[in-house]
Formats: C-alpha cells, structure tokens, sequence
C-alpha cells in the first residue's frame, strides 16, 4: 500500500500535526516505505488463528466501585496555559 | 432480511406529503449514564453538581502516564442492563479508542467499545397510547467514558472546560431501525428509561444529563430500501425527541418532494425554533480510527457470574404491567401509566389495597396527577400520602360520600394534606343516606313546589330533574343521590 501526498496531510491534520507543504512528498514516501515492510506480514497464513488482544494471558484488573480520587481542582488545572474559578479556559470553540 | 421486508403492513403512521405516502424509519442512540459510586476508569466521582473540576482525578484529567483501571460495579450494571433488554451478554468484549479532537477531551480519544461490545442483540416491548404494544429491537449496548462539558457563553472569545463528567461511566443502547413515528420513539425512551430505573442501573434524570438520546431519520415510500439518515445529536428530553423527529421528517419530505436528495450528515436540534440545522460541516468527523486500547486487556467473566445476576434481577416495568392488569383488573393504558416507575407503582398499590382498585387507578390518575401537574409537583412531593388517598376511595366506595362531594373533599386534602374523615367530619359532608331525613327534605321540596308536582303528575315528565335538583340543594349535595331517585319517584308516581 503505497500513501500519497493527500493521505499525509489529512492524517496529519486528524493528529493536529503541523507540516510544511514541502514535506508532504518526502513523508508519503517515507511512510509508503513503513507500510510496504509491514506488509510482508500479509505472507503469513492466519486463517485459523483467533485475534490475539494480549500476549500476557492474563485478566483485566478490576477495581472495587469506591470514591478514592478526584477533589483536587488547583492540581488539574495547575498546568493549564490558561484558568479561572477552577476551569480549563481555551480559545473559543463553538459548533 | 432485506429492507423492505421491514415494511410494517399495517403501519397507520405513514405521512401524507404532496406526492404521497411516506414512511419514517427512526433508530436512537441513547446515551446512559451507570448508576455508580465512581467513574468507569477512576476513583473520582461521577455525582452531579460539583464545583468545576471538583470531581477529576490526573486519569480523566488525561495526565501523562496515568493507567485505566476498569470498576467492576460498572461492568455489572451493564450486563444487568444487558439481561433487562432481553439481550445477549457477551463473555469477551474488547475496549477500543476511538479518537477526535475536541476541546473537552482531554485524552483526545474516548474509550469505548466498537467491534466486540459487551452486550449484543435484545428486545423490549413498547407501550402504545392506544393500548398496544409493540417489539423493538436492540442492536447492542457498550460501554464507553463521557467526555468534559464545555461552556461558550461565559466569555466573548473563549470556552471554558469543565472536566467533572470526564471519565463517567455511559452505557450508549443502540435500537435497531424499527420505530415508525415520534410517538413509538417517545415510548422507546419511555420504556428504555422505566426499565434502567426498575434496575437501579441508571437514574434516567433527562434534565441532568443522565440520559441523552441522538435520533437516527430517515425516509422512503412504504415498502422501498431504507432512505439516507441524518443523525439529530443530544436530545435531552422525550419532548425534544418528538420534536426533532418531527421537525426531521418534515425537512426531508421537503426536500425529496421538490427534487432534491438527503445529505447523511449529522444535525443539532434547536430547542428554541423546534427545528433542526446541519452541524458546521466536518468532512473528517466521523473518521475515528478506531483500535483496540493497548492501555486494557479484554473484558472476560464466567457465564456463572451473569447467571447469579440474572438470578437477583428485580420485577421488572413488562412483569408489573401484566401483574395490575391480573391483580387489579387494570386496563392496559393504565398499567402503562402506574408501571411506568416503581414509585408510581408502590403508591397505586398501597392506595388500591383492599379497595375498589379501577376506582383507585382512576383517582390516582386522573384526579392526583392532575392536581400535582398544576401544582407542578412529583409523585414524592405529593401533599396526599396513598393512605389518605385510599382512605377517600374507601369512603365513596362504602357510600360515605358521594364521588362529587369527593372531589371537594380531596381539593380540601390537596390544600391542606388533611386527612379525609376529619375534613369531611370538620365540614359536615357526610353523605346523607338516613330514609328519615331524605324524605323529610322530599316532602318539603314537593310542598313548595305544590304546582310543578301537578304539572309532572299531568304528563311533564322532565321535571323529575327539577325535584332531584331541588332535594340535593336542600342537603347541600351531602343526599345519596340513589336513595333520592328511588325516594322521590314513589312518592311522586305512587
């Protein structure tokens, strides 16, 4: 699967990454080289294998339902490029 | 099964537009907040109200490095749910993210469940206005995190982010395409939420976001392939969704009507026209790229585990309806009514015990609901207690009172939360069935009236009217009016 010039730059702006339009040829390339070396994978016969979701066997670690975090709004927004009264504040976005 | 076989021949709600009949095919998503302590993947709580932020922990705050731990509580309601619906409970379901940049979601993907939900395919059975019931598919249920709230109203050119429900825990119930108008919409939701609520595994509090629904319209000419859909997003009342499905339906006839084609798009419903307006147009919107959440192993439990859930379930709204109508003798409308939560239920059954239970549904719903409507109040807050209420059916039943004399009675109770045999002893409005005192007040109305009496032995038959009339005035409408008309018709015939 070779990715081209328009796939990059939509990619690339689903993942709010900035590039330039003079690097949009050289990572297509770059990347359709990525794709093309995972694709060997596709030689392997996997008809008869289930989906593998974990190589450690073992079980989701469950917590009991109980209120143990959280009350702690000055740390939360602590980092935050802008706040007031305890709220994240971000430029304006409005559908 | 292809589409068209879904065509309902007996569908009454085909919409009449200038070229024909059309059908209206609607599926929801509703959205339901799990009845729980704490959040799906944190220790914070999920409570409404809090000061913003309040209720964050650095997990749904999204902070570098924090891990996911699943609440099992959370999972148990959701199979619970699962078992209410009539639905498959799946042993393996996987959690995945599902990515889009918004400003309240601070992960930039929610973790939810795409390919491999928890629970799969089920039924629930929806009550009509007419008395019917219909069957309406369930596609799926999955569980997945809410996102943060935003407000853009608190400053002219910045939004401020509110992270308090990040990380609740949601479970999103997919219908299947199978509801034909707004009103069987509406009793979908009514239905889905009575049974969340007889579950205990959401409080299905509409006006506090616990449940939300996004309505899926489209349309065809009866027995067509399935028309393009557009999704109407985040209805927060059942009044809304009639609406917006309304609104919806109109738009598209319209449209399809005067040539043009449907636009799968998503809307938003504006509360304050009625109406529904495309969303800004997002051409990457619905490009989420989902994938399996590396952060979480499959969710697997013992069938034996779901077992003894099944086992605990409690009665459910279907089970309680079928129950009044045998117990009681209720008709099915109002078994819909008093089933649909359990405290209406609990309040009908202590008002009907070992009274006229038709009367006591009819006092309860007609005269209690609508006296609580106009004061705006809940079944909870009802100044009556259903001892008292029951206390008055008792009273017009054994002939105490008559039912008119009731209604002043309980106009009385709602006032003044008294009981009724102290309002009705207070009052004097005792139901006179004393033969002594009735012919008494006979024989003193046919007296004054010497002239009307020779005129209704003369022929005038229509004055039997007058002289019930008359008497009842006289007991200030306290006579037995049977006793009355039994009375006065021997004296005035014999």
């Amino acid at each position: 699967m070779s990715v081209d010039k328009t796939t990059v730059s939509r990619v690339a702006r689903l993942a709010r990454i900035n590039i330039d339009d003079d690097r949009l040829e050289p990572m297509a390339q770059e990347l359709s080289a990525i794709m093309s070396w995972i694709e060997q994978l596709n030689e392997v016969n996997t008809d008869d294998v289930e989906p593998l979701a974990s190589v450690t066997g073992h079980a989701l670690p469950m917590r009991e339902d109980v209120v143990s975090d959280g009350d702690m709004a000055e740390k939360v927004v602590q980092n935050a490029p802008e706040s007031m009264s305890g709220f994240f504040v971000v430029p304006k976005v409005v559908e | 099964m292809t589409n068209h076989e879904q065509t309902n021949p007996e569908n009454k709600n085909l919409v009449e537009g200038r070229t024909g009949l059309w059908e209206v095919v609607i599926g929801l998503e509703v959205h339901a907040q799990v009845s729980s302590q704490s959040k799906l993947f944190s220790g914070s709580s999920p409570s409404f109200g809090a000061g913003p932020n309040e209720h964050v922990s650095l997990v749904d705050a999204a902070m570098p490095g924090m891990l996911p731990v699943i609440n099992q509580f959370c999972v148990e309601q959701a199979v619970k749910t699962g078992l209410g619906l009539n639905a498959e409970v799946n042993l393996f379901s996987v959690f995945d993210r599902k990515n889009y940049f918004y400003a309240d979601l601070p992960q930039g993907y929610q973790i939810s469940q795409y390919k491999q939900p928890i629970i799969g395919e089920g039924v629930i059975t929806i009550d009509l206005k007419d008395g019917t019931s219909r069957e309406i598919g369930i596609e799926r249920l999955h569980l997945e995190q809410d996102a943060g709230k935003s407000m853009h109203d608190q400053h002219p050119s910045k939004s401020y982010i509110d992270l308090n429900r990040s990380g609740v825990a949601l479970m999103e119930i997919v219908s299947k395409p199978d509801m034909r108008s707004a009103e069987e919409a509406a009793a979908y939701v009514t239905k889905l939420r009575s049974i969340l609520r007889f579950l205990g595994t959401c409080d299905g509090n509409m006006e506090e976001g616990s449940m939300r629904a996004d309505v899926n319209v489209s349309v065809r000419r009866p027995g067509d392939e399935f028309g393009t859909r557009t999704e109407t997003k985040n209805l927060n009342s059942i009044r809304f969704i009639s609406q917006a499905i309304n609104a919806e339906v109109a738009r598209q006839i319209e449209i399809i009507e005067d040539g043009g084609v449907i636009d799968q798009e998503t809307r938003l419903f504006d509360t304050s026209t009625g109406l529904t307006r495309s969303m800004r147009s997002k051409e990457d919107a619905h490009d989420y790229r989902y994938f399996p959440d590396p952060d979480l192993l499959p969710l697997v439990f013992e069938q034996s585990w779901v077992d003894g859930i099944k086992a605990n379930l409690p009665e459910l709204p279907d089970a309680l309806k079928a129950r009044l109508m045998d117990q009681y003798g209720l008709s099915p409308y109002d078994a819909t009514v008093i089933a649909e939560d359990l405290e209406t239920a609990a309040f009908y059954e202590k008002v009907a015990a070992g009274r006229d239970a038709k009367l006591a549904s009819n006092w309860m719903t007609v005269e209690l609901f609508g006296a609580l409507n106009k004061l705006g109040k809940t079944l909870a807050e009802s100044p009556v207690s259903p001892e008292q209420l029951g206390a008055l059916v008792g009273l017009i039943s054994d002939g105490t009172i008559s039912g008119r004399i009731a209604k002043d009675v309980f106009a009385e109770m709602i006032e003044t939360s008294g009981d009724p045999d102290a309002i009705i002893e207070e009052k004097g409005l005792k139901q006179v069935s004393d033969t002594g005192a009735i012919e008494a007040m006979i024989d003193d109305v046919l007296a004054n009236n010497q002239d009307k009496v020779d005129e209704y032995r003369g022929g005038k038959d229509k004055l039997f009217g007058f002289f019930v009339g008359q008497v009842m005035k006289a007991s200030k409408g306290q006579a037995n009016p049977g006793v009355v008309n039994q009375m006065l018709k021997s004296k005035l015939d014999g």
